[in-house]
């Protein structure tokens, strides 16, 4: 996994930096504009219109907005940062209430509420000077000491503006947790290609409305939380900085107090402030991250060999290079002939058909990856009925069940790099009573043989290290427990049969597509006491609330990363279509019949896949709302293209696929898709 | 440039234009039998005959069930919610100002202003774009391809782009789905499939059928295996989307994975990704909504027509578009040569066609439409009277749709007659094409059907072998396909569909026994 690191984290350093810092630039150039136009809407005089406009112009330039403009550019560069930071193109869906709970202690995200807290704060602070009045200043000169003694003057403290600071990092911190549940660091890939410009300019009337809307609703959380709680800031505040409490001025955390609506107006413009402004660094990242990358296909010069597309797709680069790659295939594959006959060119010296070689593997690999994923998935729902569920008492039955489970994956294991020719695996069981130390050698030797010599192969040598660490033969080890009850397989379950780093099931963290931060032991030791509780009390109805899992975000799960596959699944079908007139050396037909098993192998598991009863049919509805939940309906987009791709290739091959050597089984199922009976 | 004057006569009266052969129109009694050598072409396509009194008659107009109820008076704030929540904010409005409370006088004189106000705003929106007056089914019918959407019994067609099957929109809001290699005849009902305006089947798919209805897009599911004469309404999809209705017109991407519709009221079109059912809507200002969508066959180029006297361009990569003014009126409607570098249109108030040329597509220009610089008129359409045996014929006008055959090699229009006079009737004319190396168009001639039907739509089969195959909706209800015998002059290199394959394995067995592969 790590062999080249260095050259991928700096391709993605290459490709990622600039987009990062044209999106932060663009952020903080909107932002004299946002504040402009706060400063005008929080001075709003409709009686006195010309007087009201004359002063907000002459407000835009004061000392203090200015600063308070450079101060707020480092609010946005940090967050931007953090953006960067947690972005991932697969999102992390938590399969039941307890794992969302996990994602939201866990210390990155711990730091990332912090971080935007304090941002809200500053934000918060920048708003209330720049809306002066009686926001401006922290400490006042109290009222009702100057009719005492006018020589002292005692200092007091303004309540509306400590209300103004805490709502601040209130919405900074509500921003944070809606981050994380809106699954924000998602970056979703668009369906058509638009300009930059277009993208931002379609999307900016549903930020501005969503961020009112939101404000709205923020503002009504902080004044029940200030009713409530307000006291104990105020209080605090006061004692340290030695103000006095206004007894002419109502306290704020009454009602009537709260009932103040010029501060309900500012708190609200404040909120919307901080969310537009920060919502539209978020929305340059998306869009400046997911616009198409150009590679080319073969290397003009000798350095650039890494940088172009069969090689990247080959090597195991970070998950958005890896996407980018997919996306310009597709691209390539659909608009430009030019590309599309370097892929199909021979190398010049030995004439060997690299490029397609190359790319043609890849795609076939991920979508056998797939399909084996689909598989075992099918499996885990249909043996749930039987498999009982290992209570800690059944100590050594479970243990059993769970090296059974374990070499089940090896079995699959071992087979992944061949085409899968038959839906219906071996029996697990079979598989299961191979001595373990057999297969694990087996499957290492297979796959550094075979020519598709892939780093899970590795991350299964971890799965089976994990059998000899500390907790090996314990029950709580979490990779062997969540082996027991496999109605819903859930993302984590896949990960390690998958390409990403052996990971810790229940809380997983926006980790893929980032760096795998490495757990701490004292965090598995508490994922291993989680494990505990969670067996004691499953019991519970209560509990089981937390624990419950949904089956609809498991499917979720599953389909995560189902973008690749989709593009996999286009680029190769508009290739293989494309060399029925373009392909001048024949270099595609001698891939044309393993292609075709592999889409319809997979074709068959998919169509098997939604007859399973807790799978939907039908995509939920979505509204036109500014968070994306396209990845909530990729498996239907998955079916869609993938019947495609296979009639693309049927209708444009026509009777010549009758001689292309696939099975009987495949060969009756093409003879369908020839009558447009699908 | 082609004119009518050109044109042979039209046939006698009562007979029936039969089919092209040698390129001249035959024409005869409509008992005649077609040349043994082409026979078993049309055994199998269905002629069909729905006349219109056979289509049972929409039960109920109302489509809520209000009436069915004894009128039961609630509080003024539970009808003003219910109107919210049925209409909108001028519901409410509305349930206020004819409130019969005594008191609220100051509410109901403040409603009725701004009522006032609403429709003040809303004629002075209107006299900006006067479609926007017209209810929804005026609208449809106004821009809808069929020349008598509101009184025909048929009121959209379409083949399926792979096979011989075709779904045809009744008067009545059903749909029937004719399929040559069975018997079954599925009809589709839905509670929202109503007024359809246009039909299209996905491309590269067997089943999917996209309809555009009054108030969203229906995507039918139809398992061609089944054998069930009325799919259920689950089997129906729902694209529906706020502010976009009604649905006029409906374009699969020839690659079938993006569906665009386009509604005369909405300046948005929206291009769905159907499986998910997400949508990005293409706003352009100008205009005040698109009525008519054409895809070009080989997918780089869209065009959207608008109810003003301007229609758009699209290019289908990056979705950047061109703007033509025109200088008349709105354009009608227009079709693509098969190789997407010609797009010929033709505009309301003026009886002839343009052609407009596209520079080569080739996918290194990203964000260009390549358009040339001025579109040319290649036919005149205008009146013209021909002397035939029987006495004097004016035929000519407005052209109402166009189509292009997949070969490029005829094109068919159907003329409307001048509404003035009444002896100049609507009629189709045929003319051969060709697009390369120049673009030509010849006179082919009239087709006629029987005495009384007048043609109401017209669209050409996606992949007939030996030509082309027009079919046509007549106003009597009647389904008539005409064939068009001629041998391709250049291999068509259009769609997947039927490139040379087809031909080469109907005429020679022995090429399919030939491995194809290698062996490596």
């Amino acid at each position: 996994m790590r062999a080249g690191g260095g050259e991928q984290q700096a391709l993605l350093r290459q490709v990622l930096g600039w987009r990062v810092a044209a999106s932060i630039a663009w952020s903080v150039l909107l932002l004299p504009l946002c504040t402009a136009v706060f400063i005008s809407i929080s001075s709003i005089d409709l009686f006195h219109p010309i007087q009201w406009i004359s002063d907000s112009f002459n407000d835009w330039y004061t000392s203090y907005v200015i600063f308070c403009i450079l101060l707020m550019s480092v609010v946005i560069l940090i967050i931007s940062i953090f953006n960067v930071e947690f972005y991932a193109v697969v999102p992390s869906i938590p399969c039941s209430r307890l794992a969302l709970l996990g994602k939201i202690i866990h210390p990155r995200q711990v730091i990332h509420s912090v971080v935007h807290a304090i941002m809200g704060m500053l934000v918060a602070w920048c708003a209330a000077v720049m809306t002066k009045g009686k926001f401006q200043f922290l400490a006042l000169p109290c009222t009702a000491s100057e009719s005492l003694d006018g020589a002292v003057q005692h200092m007091c403290l303004n309540e509306y503006h400590l209300f103004l600071l805490l709502s601040g990092a209130f919405m900074g911190y509500n921003y944070s947790l809606l981050y994380l549940v809106n699954n924000m660091n998602y970056l979703p890939f668009p369906v058509i290609q638009q300009y930059k410009y277009l993208r931002f300019r379609r999307s900016l009337p549903l930020l501005v409305k969503h961020s009112c809307v939101e404000s709205l609703y923020l503002v009504r959380n902080v004044c029940v939380a200030y009713y409530f709680f307000g006291y104990i800031p105020r209080a605090w505040i006061s004692t340290t900085m030695d103000l006095n409490t206004d007894s002419k001025l109502h306290p704020l955390d009454t009602l009537t107090g709260l009932l103040d609506l010029s501060l309900l107006y500012h708190t609200w413009l404040c909120g919307i402030f901080l969310l537009i402004t920060w919502h539209i660094a978020w929305l340059l990242f998306k869009i400046y991250a997911t616009e198409a990358h150009h590679f080319p296909v073969q290397p003009t010069f000798a350095e650039e060999t890494d940088q172009c597309l069969p090689k990247i797709l080959n090597s195991n680069p970070p998950l958005l290079i890896k996407f980018l790659a997919l996306q310009d295939l597709m691209l390539l594959s659909q608009y430009s002939p030019v590309r599309r006959q370097e892929v199909f060119s021979l190398s010049q010296p030995g004439g060997h058909p690299h490029n397609w070689t190359a790319i043609s593997k890849e795609c076939l690999n991920l979508l056998s990856d797939l399909t084996q994923k689909l598989i075992m998935q099918q499996e885990a729902a249909a043996t749930n009925g039987r498999v009982k569920q290992p209570s800690t008492g059944e100590l050594g039955r479970s243990l059993s069940s769970s090296e059974a489970t374990v070499t089940e994956e090896m079995a699959f294991q071992t087979q992944r790099s061949n085409v899968v020719s038959r839906t219906h695996m071996p029996s697990l069981v079979k598989s299961s009573l191979m001595p373990l130390k057999a297969l694990s050698t087996s499957d290492l030797g297979s796959s550094f043989g075979s020519p598709f010599s892939s780093p899970p192969s590795l991350n299964r040598k971890a799965g089976i290290l994990d059998l000899n660490s500390p907790w090996h033969g314990s029950v709580q080890s979490p990779h062997l427990m969540r082996r027991g009850p496999k109605l819903w397989t859930s993302n984590s379950d896949l990960q390690i049969n998958g390409s990403h780093p052996a990971s810790f099931p229940v809380i997983s963290v926006a980790r893929i597509g980032n760096e795998a931060i490495q757990p701490s032991f004292i965090y598995t030791w508490l994922q291993n006491k989680q494990e505990q509780v969670r067996n004691f009390l499953s019991k519970r109805v209560l509990i089981m609330y937390f624990f419950s899992k949904h089956p609809e975000a498991s499917i979720q799960a599953v389909f995560s990363d189902a973008q690749m596959h989709i593009w996999a699944l286009e680029g190769l079908s508009r290739l293989v279509a494309a060399s029925f007139t373009e392909d001048r050396f024949g270099v595609v037909q001698t891939t044309l019949p393993a292609i075709l098993n592999t889409l319809l192998t997979l074709q068959e598991v998919v169509d098997k896949h939604f007859k399973l009863p807790h799978a939907s049919s039908k995509p939920l509805r979505i509204s036109g709302s500014l968070m994306d939940t396209s990845f909530k309906t990729l498996r239907f987009a998955l079916r869609a293209s993938l019947k495609t791709a296979i009639y693309r290739i049927t209708t444009t091959f026509g009777e010549h696929l009758n001689a292309v050597q696939v099975s009987a089984e495949h060969k009756k199922r093409l003879q369908q898709f020839l009558e447009f009976k699908e | 440039m082609c004119s009518l004057a050109l044109f042979p006569p039209p046939p006698a009266p009562g007979d029936v234009t039969l089919y092209e052969f040698n390129n001249a129109l035959v024409s005869g009694h409509i008992y005649e039998k077609l040349p043994l050598a082409f026979q078993d072409q049309l055994a199998d396509l269905p002629v069909l005959t729905i006349p219109k009194e056979t289509l049972k008659a929409h039960s109920r107009l109302e489509h809520s069930t209000k009436p069915a109820f004894i009128h039961h008076q609630e509080t003024l704030w539970k009808r003003c919610l219910n109107a919210w929540r049925d209409v909108g904010m001028c519901g409410v409005l509305n349930e206020i100002a004819n409130a019969e409370e005594a008191d609220l006088q100051w509410m109901k004189t403040g409603s009725r202003w701004a009522l006032a106000l609403c429709h003040w705003v809303s004629s002075l929106h209107g006299s900006l774009f006067p479609h926007l007056s017209l209810c929804s089914e005026d609208m449809i019918a106004e821009f809808s391809q069929a020349v008598d959407w509101a009184g025909c019994s048929i009121r959209a067609f379409a083949w399926h782009p792979h096979t011989s099957k075709f779904a045809v929109a009744l008067l009545d809001d059903s749909i029937r789905v004719h399929n040559t290699n069975s018997a079954t005849i599925p009809i589709l009902k839905h509670r929202l499939q109503r007024n359809v305006a246009s039909m299209a089947w996905k491309p590269l798919s067997a089943s999917i059928l996209a309809v555009a209805c009054q108030s969203c897009v229906l995507l039918w599911h139809l398992d061609p295996t089944s054998l069930s004469t009325r799919p259920s309404s689950g089997c129906a999809q729902v694209l529906a989307y706020p502010g976009h209705s009604p649905v006029t017109s409906l374009a699969w991407a020839p690659s079938g994975e993006m569906l665009l519709s386009a509604s005369p009221v909405d300046t948005a079109m929206l291009v769905w990704d159907v499986s998910t059912e997400n949508c990005v809507p293409l706003q352009w200002f100008g205009g005040g909504g698109v009525t008519y969508l054409a895809w070009s066959p080989d997918g780089s180029k869209v065009l959207a027509a608008t109810p003003s006297a301007v229609f758009r361009v699209w290019e289908a990569q990056m979705w950047t578009c061109e703007r033509w003014p025109t200088i008349k009126g709105r354009c009608q409607t227009g079709c693509w040569s098969p190789d997407g570098s010609r797009l010929l249109f033709t505009v309301l108030g003026e009886s002839v066609i343009y052609s407009l040329s596209f520079s080569e597509y080739s996918g290194e220009m990203q964000g260009q439409v390549g358009g040339s610089k001025t579109a040319s008129i290649v036919a005149d359409l205008s009146e013209t009277t021909f002397e035939t045996l029987y006495g004097e014929e004016r035929i000519g006008g407005e052209v109402h749709s166009m189509v292009w055959d997949p070969s490029g090699e005829r094109l068919a229009a159907l003329v409307r007659g001048n509404p003035e006079s009444p002896e100049s009737r609507t009629i189709i004319a045929v003319f051969r094409t060709r697009n390369s190396p120049v673009f030509e168009l010849l006179p082919c001639g009239f087709l006629q059907g029987e005495p009384g039907a007048e043609p109401q739509l017209i669209t050409f089969h996606p992949c007939f072998k030996k030509g082309a195959l027009l079919t046509v909706c007549w106003s009597t209800g009647k389904i008539s396909h005409i064939p068009f015998y001629f041998i391709s002059a250049q291999v068509p290199c259009f769609s997947p569909s039927h490139s040379p394959v087809v031909a080469l394995s109907g005429s020679s067995a022995s090429v399919r026994e030939q491995p194809l592969f290698s062996e490596l």
